[in-house]
């Protein structure tokens, strides 16, 4: 039971707690010679000036070798021999007002991915460039043994940078083919390779024309979007990633012999004895040994009010622990608690939802059949009508070049890349151009409560009926606790001598003014006479003075987007696993239909069904027992604050409290699907006009060339418009 | 026009230098923090970036 005297100040949020040197260890990773490194987290620096006094403040710290934000990532890399080190550190960046979280490296996967293609980028610009320059040489007349110079040395240069800035292409095209599909890339692939060997031969027997500019300035133009498509999906990742941690990393362990251990959360085997301080998360699955305190359910079963604990009580991994200390007992190892279990659901569900193909997959699946019967009929009537066989395959292959689908390749990822920017710039991550696509289709949306509809702490009601005398005298006594109901009233204290604070985890905050004894708490326990009171109450000496009632703050602009939404013949739903008369509340206020007291498999069974019965549903929710609903739906939202795997399981991610996201989202993403459909228009349209004319054999280099810049540059300034455009009722 | 052939192994020279100067720099991991290089050229006492350790975690180098 814990115990705060007068001189101590109201305790901080838990937010700028400062995490344990074993804590810190096991987040870092170690460069050798004893020097570890690790990564934070700082969501507020903004500008310049906070990474100069961040830098500065830090640069003064013992023990600390090297510390680094990069503005960009809004992140800040330290480099240390003492763990101390980082905790002062830390604990500096909390007092300039930057509070920092630790978080893992990142997967150096991504980045790897990145610097190739960006490589290749940088190859194919400078064999295009190059080969362009050499080839304006034989557009402008040259002949002879000059022509075969110029060419000679084009082919050249092309050899090693269809190689190497290929590679993408390549790989995708042969993992398409291994398991018998074509994607995009195939026909890219067969148009580069074929090109680039008529185009050799072409060298080799002296001919007027070759394709050398043609195919590295595709792969040159193919190679930009998928650097853009790469860059969006990589920065919404990172910033997921920056998000505070909710799963614990280890626990004190009090061993056998009385001494305490931090252990990872790996190492702890039922029976082990924990120590929880308030604040803290329940690692895994466990019973109460010793203490009293309030659990904040929210996260693992949609509960919005806290739940008491005291000896005996049972314990659900993930929970969070809001006043008192605990003594617990581990009744599961990690891998048996109710994290593990969810994420196996997830990967069930996952596992069973039906693979969406991307639309420039589909489209590919015509596309290519269509383009090479085309070459080939190209081929064939040529022959037959007594070309010779060098000139019948120059007609197919420029058949295969002229419609390469350089615009096709570019059409959608443009799109996505423009549509993620205006998200991004509004708090939205998406994770995936396809989560786009999917959002354009849905018809119903389906909402969890607790956390997603609401912001998961309570607020007060009727604030205004209570007289602010008393309601100063409770805000002064709820700022000594961490309750969530506390911190609702808190910032209506007022002046208070009070003296002797205690709270009593479970039951409430006590205090004495003078020679008056003040209790705000339950009400069975601040009130003398039993009375059927219900809520939370302010006492004197036993005598009532007040009652609070709370419920869960709706989220700003709910109404409004939800009034959006259905506007737009949208079906909306919430899935709760909250109590029933909690939950018809906020429905009837919302105007909406709802299930409350839903256990995670109820919500995962009622989106088969919808999906069974051809809907296609948006699953919005936060919570652990949300996660394989957001598996199993066609497409998912979570806002940040959101357990870690419903965040990673999310299609996109909302960082801001307002719901005006999903609208904002939503309306993005149908725009994007119209703006998609016209590029893809656009671009066979093209193919409509070029095709004959390469089928006529009236296909120069220079023909080429200028085509396929033109139809990139008109599908580029189209999926541009969408920068422009304004979400209708939008603020 | 052949006369000025000794043109072309001239530019390749060049651009290739170019993009070697590109590739060196991508890996000296100048483009990591875009916004942050436009703010720094303001401080005067900044500090260069730190030699690219390889970011391998090492589990032997861990002291427990």
């Amino acid at each position: 039971m814990s115990t705060w005297s007068l001189d101590l100040s109201p305790p901080e949020p838990p937010a700028a707690a400062v995490p344990g040197e074993e804590e810190i260890r096991l987040a870092a990773h170690a460069l050798g010679g004893g020097l570890m490194q690790s990564e934070v987290s700082v969501p507020s620096i903004h500008c310049g000036a906070c990474v100069r006094r961040i830098e500065t403040a830090l640069g003064g710290i013992k023990g600390l070798e090297h510390a680094r934000v990069n503005l960009s990532t809004r992140r800040l890399t330290m480099r240390w021999r003492a763990a101390g080190a980082m905790q002062e550190a830390m604990a500096t960046l909390g007092n300039l007002g930057y509070p920092a979280h630790l978080f893992d490296p990142p997967a150096r996967q991504g980045d790897q991915t990145f610097r190739e293609l960006i490589t290749a980028l940088a190859v194919a610009g400078f064999g295009s460039m190059n080969i362009m320059m050499l080839t304006v040489g034989v557009w402008a007349g040259a002949e002879g043994s000059t022509r075969d110079v110029l060419h000679i040395l084009s082919g050249l240069i092309a050899l090693p940078t269809l190689l190497y800035a290929g590679r993408p292409f390549y790989r995708s095209a042969w993992t398409a083919l291994r398991h018998g599909r074509t994607n995009m890339d195939v026909p890219i692939v067969i148009g580069v390779v074929l090109a680039f060997l008529l185009s050799l031969y072409d060298t080799l027997i002296h001919a007027p024309h070759a394709y050398f500019d043609a195919v590295t300035s595709l792969l040159f133009f193919l190679l930009i979007g998928r650097v853009l498509d790469h860059m969006m999906r990589e920065r919404a990742r990172s910033a997921v990633r920056g998000l505070a941690r909710l799963t614990t990393r280890g626990a004190l362990v009090l061993s056998p012999d009385g001494t305490r251990v931090y252990r990872p959360v790996e190492e702890i085997t039922p029976g082990v004895t924990i120590l929880l301080a308030a604040g803290e998360r329940i690692p895994v699955d466990a019973v109460v040994l010793k203490g009293a305190s309030d659990i904040d359910v929210s996260l693992v079963n949609g509960e919005s009010a806290p739940l008491a604990a005291e000896e005996g009580t049972v314990l659900r991994a993930g929970t969070l622990n809001l006043t008192g200390p605990l003594t617990i007992r581990a009744t599961a190892a990690v891998q048996d608690s109710f994290l593990s279990e969810m994420m196996r659901m997830m990967e069930a569900a996952e596992a069973g939802r039906s693979v969406y193909r991307r639309i420039a997959d589909r489209v590919a699946d015509y596309y290519a059949p269509v383009v090479h019967l085309a070459a080939l009929a190209a081929f064939v009537g040529w022959t037959l009508l007594g070309a010779d066989l060098h000139q019948s395959v120059t007609v197919a292959i420029a058949v295969l070049i002229i419609t390469c689908p350089c615009a096709l390749g570019l059409a959608v990822p443009m799109v996505h890349v423009v549509a993620a920017r205006r998200l991004f710039e509004n708090g939205v991550m998406l994770k995936d151009g396809s989560g786009l696509e999917r959002l354009a289709e849905v018809d119903t949306v389906l909402f969890d409560k607790t956390g997603t509809l609401t912001l998961g702490r309570p607020e007060l009601v009727d604030a205004q009926a209570i007289d602010p005398e008393v309601l100063g005298i409770a805000g002064g006594l709820a700022g000594w606790s961490r309750h969530p109901q506390s911190l609702a009233i808190s910032h209506a204290a007022r002046d208070c001598d009070f003296t002797d604070v205690v709270e009593h985890p479970g039951l409430g905050i006590e205090a004495r003014v003078g020679e008056d004894i003040y209790r705000l708490g339950r009400a069975g326990w601040a009130l003398q006479s039993a009375t059927d009171a219900k809520g939370t109450v302010l006492a004197r000496n036993g005598a009532m003075l007040a009652t609070f009632f709370f419920r869960d703050a709706l989220r700003p602009d709910a109404a409004q987007a939800i009034g959006a939404l259905k506007q737009r013949g949208l079906s909306v739903e919430i899935l709760s696993g909250d109590r029933r008369d909690v939950v018809a509340a906020l429905a009837a206020e919302l105007d909406i239909g709802f299930t409350a007291e839903m256990l995670p498999d109820d919500k995962l069974a009622r989106i088969e069904a919808l999906a069974a019965a051809g809907h296609k549903v948006l699953m919005i929710g936060d919570g652990l027992n949300d996660g394989p609903a957001l598996a199993a739906a066609h497409v998912s939202m979570a806002p940040a604050g959101a357990a870690d795997v419903g965040r990673n399981a999310a299609d996109f991610v909302f960082l801001h409290a307002s719901l005006d996201a999903i609208r904002l989202a939503h309306a993005i993403a149908r725009r994007s699907a119209r703006l998609v459909k016209a590029n893809l228009a656009l671009s066979i349209g093209y193919n409509v006009i070029a095709l004959p004319i390469a089928v006529l054999g009236y296909v120069t280099p220079l023909v080429a060339a200028l085509a396929m810049s033109l139809s990139s540059v008109i599908v580029v300034a189209n999926a541009l418009r969408l920068t422009g455009f304004r979400v209708r009722g939008a603020r | 026009m052949s006369g000025f052939f000794y043109l072309i192994p001239i530019s390749l020279l060049l651009g290739t230098g170019g993009l070697a100067v590109f590739l060196w720099s991508l890996k000296a991991k100048q483009y990591e923090d875009l916004e942050g290089a436009a703010s720094r050229i303001l401080f005067e006492d900044d500090v260069p970036l730190a030699d690219a350790v390889s970011a391998e975690p090492n589990p032997h180098d861990r002291d427990e």
